[in-house]
Order: C-alpha cells, then sequence, then structure tokens
C-alpha cells in the first residue's frame, strides 16, 4: 500500500516536473495529465473507487480540451518549433515559492479533526448522501458556475451568432 | 480468473476480426463477393501491414503516437474487463459504469496523439474533428448510462443485469438505448460519424501510419466498435438473460447482433456533419436524454 502511494505520488511530482521541461505544448498537456492520473490512484488506495475513477474520466477529457485551448493560444500555433515552457522566471519562482510554503505550513499546522469512528459502508453512496444533503448549495453553485461559463466560453469561441447555421 | 481474462480475450479477438471481415464484405465489390472476397480480407491485410515498412514524417512526436496507438488498443480491453459475458465480469468493479466511461474517453486522447503525433496536416484535423465530435457525443452519452445506473440502483455491472429480470432497459428507456447506439458510432468513429477517418482527409488522423502501427491502430478501432456493441448487452438487452440457451451464448448472440447493427449502419447511413451533430446534440438529444432520466427517476422513486 505505501509502495504503491510513493510510486504514485513520484510519478505526480516527476511528471509535474516534467510539464516545465518538455519543449512541446502537446508533451506538456499529456505530461500534466500524467499527474492527474497518478493523483487519480492515489484515491484508488484508499478505496474512494467512485472518485479515483472519476478523475481519471474527468481529467482526460478536461486535458483534451486544455490541450486545444493552449495550442490555440500559444505564440507558435502548430507546435512545429520546440517552445520554451518557462516565462518570466524570477516573478513566477518567488510566487510558486510562497505559495507552496503557505500550503505546505497550511498542510502541517492545521489541527485536523481526529476520525470518530471508521468509515463504514459504501463511500459512493455516503458521497452522494452528502452531495445531495448538507453539500447541495455548494454544488448546486459550483454546477451552475461551470455551466455558465462552458456556455459563455463557447458563444465567445463561436463566429456565427445563434441564427446562423 | 484466468479462464475469464482467455475468454475474454478469445472473444474480444474473434469479434474483432469478425466486425472487420463483414465490413470488408459490405464493401466488397460485387465481382469480387463472387470469388469470396471480403472475408479473408482481414487476414491480408494484417499480413500486408505486418511485413510493410513503416513511413516516417517530418520531424514526428514518435513518443506521443505510440503512446496514443496503444491507448487506443488498451483502452477498449480494460473498458471490457468490467463487462459480464454470461457469468462473472473479469473486474466485477462495484464502480463499473464508470470505470467504462472512464477507459472510453481514453479513446479521445488516443486519437488527439495520433492525430498530432504525425506532424501531419490531414491527421491534426482528423483529431480536432474527432475532439469536436466527442464533445458533441459525450453529454447525452453520458446520461444515457446515468439513466441505466439510476434505474438499477447501482453502478455495478452484475447488479444492473440483474436489475433487468423482468424488462430489459431497451424497453423501458427506449430514449436512452437510441442515444447509446448513436453515441456507440460517434465514439467508435464508425459509418456517419466516422468524420475523424473522413475520405475528404485522405485517411484523417491514421494517415500517415503504416506497417505495424496501423495494424494496431486498425485493431484497436475495431476493438472500441465491439466493445461498445457489447456494452449495450448488459446495459440496455438483459445480459445473458434468455431462454434454453446459457448466458455466456445469449451474451454472445446479443454481442454479435448489436455488432451487425452498427457495422451494417456504416454502409446505409449517409455522412453527419459534425457542427450539425453538435447543435442536434445539444438542443435534441441532452433534453430528451435529461427528460428520460426524470421519467426513470420518478419511476424508481421509493
Amino acid at each position: 500500500m505505501s509502495v504503491a502511494f510513493w510510486a504514485l505520488a513520484v510519478l505526480a511530482v516527476a511528471a509535474g516536473v516534467t510539464v516545465f521541461v518538455v519543449d512541446s505544448m502537446a508533451r506538456a498537456t499529456f505530461a500534466l495529465l500524467a499527474s492527474l492520473l497518478a493523483v487519480g490512484g492515489t484515491f484508488l488506495l484508499i478505496d474512494l473507487r467512485y472518485l479515483g475513477v472519476l478523475i481519471v474520466l474527468m481529467m482526460v477529457m478536461e486535458m483534451m480540451i486544455m490541450a486545444v485551448f493552449m495550442i490555440m493560444y500559444m505564440m507558435n500555433p502548430a507546435g512545429l518549433m520546440p517552445m520554451k515552457m518557462v516565462h518570466n522566471n524570477r516573478v513566477a519562482a518567488i510566487i510558486a515559492g510562497t505559495v507552496f510554503v503557505l500550503l505546505a505550513a497550511g498542510t502541517l499546522f492545521t489541527p485536523w479533526p481526529a476520525a470518530k469512528e471508521r468509515p463504514g459502508g459504501d463511500p459512493t453512496h455516503a458521497l452522494g448522501l452528502s452531495i445531495m444533503g448538507p453539500k447541495m448549495l455548494v454544488m448546486m453553485v459550483i454546477g451552475v458556475a461551470i455551466l455558465a461559463t462552458m456556455i459563455s466560453t463557447v458563444v465567445l469561441a463561436t463566429h456565427k451568432g445563434r441564427y446562423d447555421r | 480468473m484466468p479462464s475469464e481474462v482467455l475468454g475474454l480475450a478469445a472473444a474480444l479477438a474473434a469479434l474483432v476480426w469478425g466486425a472487420a471481415a463483414l465490413d470488408a464484405r459490405l464493401g466488397a465489390s460485387p465481382q469480387s463477393r463472387l470469388v469470396g472476397g471480403g472475408v479473408a480480407r482481414p487476414w491480408r491485410e494484417a499480413a500486408r501491414l505486418l511485413v510493410q515498412q513503416r513511413r516516417r514524417t517530418l520531424l514526428p512526436d514518435v513518443l506521443l503516437t505510440r503512446i496514443g496507438v496503444l491507448t487506443l488498443l488498451l483502452a477498449p480491453v480494460l473498458a471490457a474487463t468490467v463487462l459480464p459475458l454470461g457469468g462473472a465480469p473479469v473486474a466485477d468493479l462495484d464502480v463499473g459504469v464508470v470505470w467504462f466511461n472512464a477507459m472510453e474517453v481514453c479513446v479521445w486522447a488516443a486519437l488527439w496523439l495520433i492525430g498530432w503525433g504525425a506532424n501531419s496536416v490531414y491527421p491534426l484535423i482528423g483529431a480536432y474533428r474527432y475532439v469536436a465530435q466527442g464533445l458533441a457525443y459525450e453529454l447525452p452519452h453520458m446520461f444515457a448510462l446515468i439513466t441505466v445506473a439510476v434505474g438499477a440502483g447501482s453502478l455495478r455491472m452484475t447488479d444492473i443485469v440483474q436489475a433487468q429480470h423482468g424488462l430489459w432497459y431497451a424497453v423501458r428507456m427506449p430514449v436512452a438505448f437510441l442515444v447509446y447506439l448513436v453515441s456507440a458510432l460517434a465514439m467508435a468513429f464508425w459509418g456517419p460519424m466516422g468524420q475523424p477517418l473522413g475520405r475528404d482527409l485522405a485517411g484523417g488522423v491514421p494517415a500517415e501510419l503504416s506497417g505495424a502501427d496501423r495494424l494496431l491502430f486498425l485493431a484497436g478501432r475495431y476493438a472500441v466498435l465491439v466493445v461498445v456493441a457489447a456494452a449495450a448487452v448488459p446495459l440496455f438487452l438483459g445480459g445473458g438473460a434468455g431462454p434454453l440457451l446459457p448466458a455466456w451464448a445469449w451474451t454472445l448472440v446479443k454481442t454479435v447482433a448489436v455488432l451487425v447493427l452498427l457495422v451494417v449502419a456504416r454502409h446505409r447511413l449517409p455522412a453527419v456533419r459534425m457542427d450539425r451533430f453538435m447543435g442536434f446534440s445539444w438542443l435534441v438529444l441532452i433534453p430528451l436524454t435529461l427528460a428520460q432520466l426524470l421519467v426513470v427517476g420518478i419511476v424508481v422513486l421509493p
């Protein structure tokens, strides 16, 4: 179990580093995907099968759409020539370092609540009850926000108006 | 366990060959049909591709192409592991439907990687066509799968088969079944939805593939077709349920029936323009599947 966890953790971090090392937008996208799939794998290790498989499903779709957008917006649209994945190095390093320190400090110094009882039953079922119960407001707001973002992105991206087919 | 793995592998291989043979037979000219043309063509094509030399384009991304070709073959095989072929599936996951969906989405990545990797314009256009097609079919497809899961009250494939003892879901939720069949064509980029491999693109995504790469690509494509056809059986057609014959035989008969339907559709239906399908899918199919989901949800409400 812990061997698998560390293997996945190292894979996730290594693939994350690869994103900034490779010289092609396509490779960077799929290195990021590999990193996220490794994160999905860690969910499978703690028996959250639904969430783990869902991460695989959503990340593959998401990265495909990301690839389309990233390649659309880069200076070298066809990606034929190698390109640098890092810009504005000093500021980026300062921001990244600060955020890392903040997050790491947060994980180390937060008084995590101790589990009162062993989680029992089907985690998928428990997740569904939670989403449809106490977390419903949050999920509804996020859902509508995502839908609105999708629609506005499509409207902005399309040449044609809604009546022109 | 090993016998189930072997059974699955043998069934997949036989059905892939069968689909390719039927497709070749239907596409053969009347003259070559008279001399038995078609049925042996998959073997001849495989032998030809195995000895063919690899062609290279200028500055290809070989790594991404290889990953794409392997994924195109691996994804349907992994998706098939949750399908019950009569008995228990190879992996009876409690989230089988989600697993199936996740694996079939990997086909998007596979096709895009292959199209991108060749560094050639037609494969790239084909790859983008497939991503657009994916955005069109995926949501109605997911809603169809969710409707089945809601109807059975479970994401496990064997539970879904159990829940259809009274009446097949193809009858109880016909809209979801029809949407599933349409999305099966789109997912396998087959027939009317075969534009990512369109003739106007000189073959599209695999245009630059040759030799063993092309053989793997074709095997993967037929494997996707076979697996989406096979998944219709536990999801909508009652799995192995049926009189007289054992469960595995009924599963096989139903799978072949769906597969023949899909293969024949390629030779009978005209090509669909992707922008038209996008509009149709979002404006008609999504509301229809949502209405179907609502109806099923109300019916199963305790």
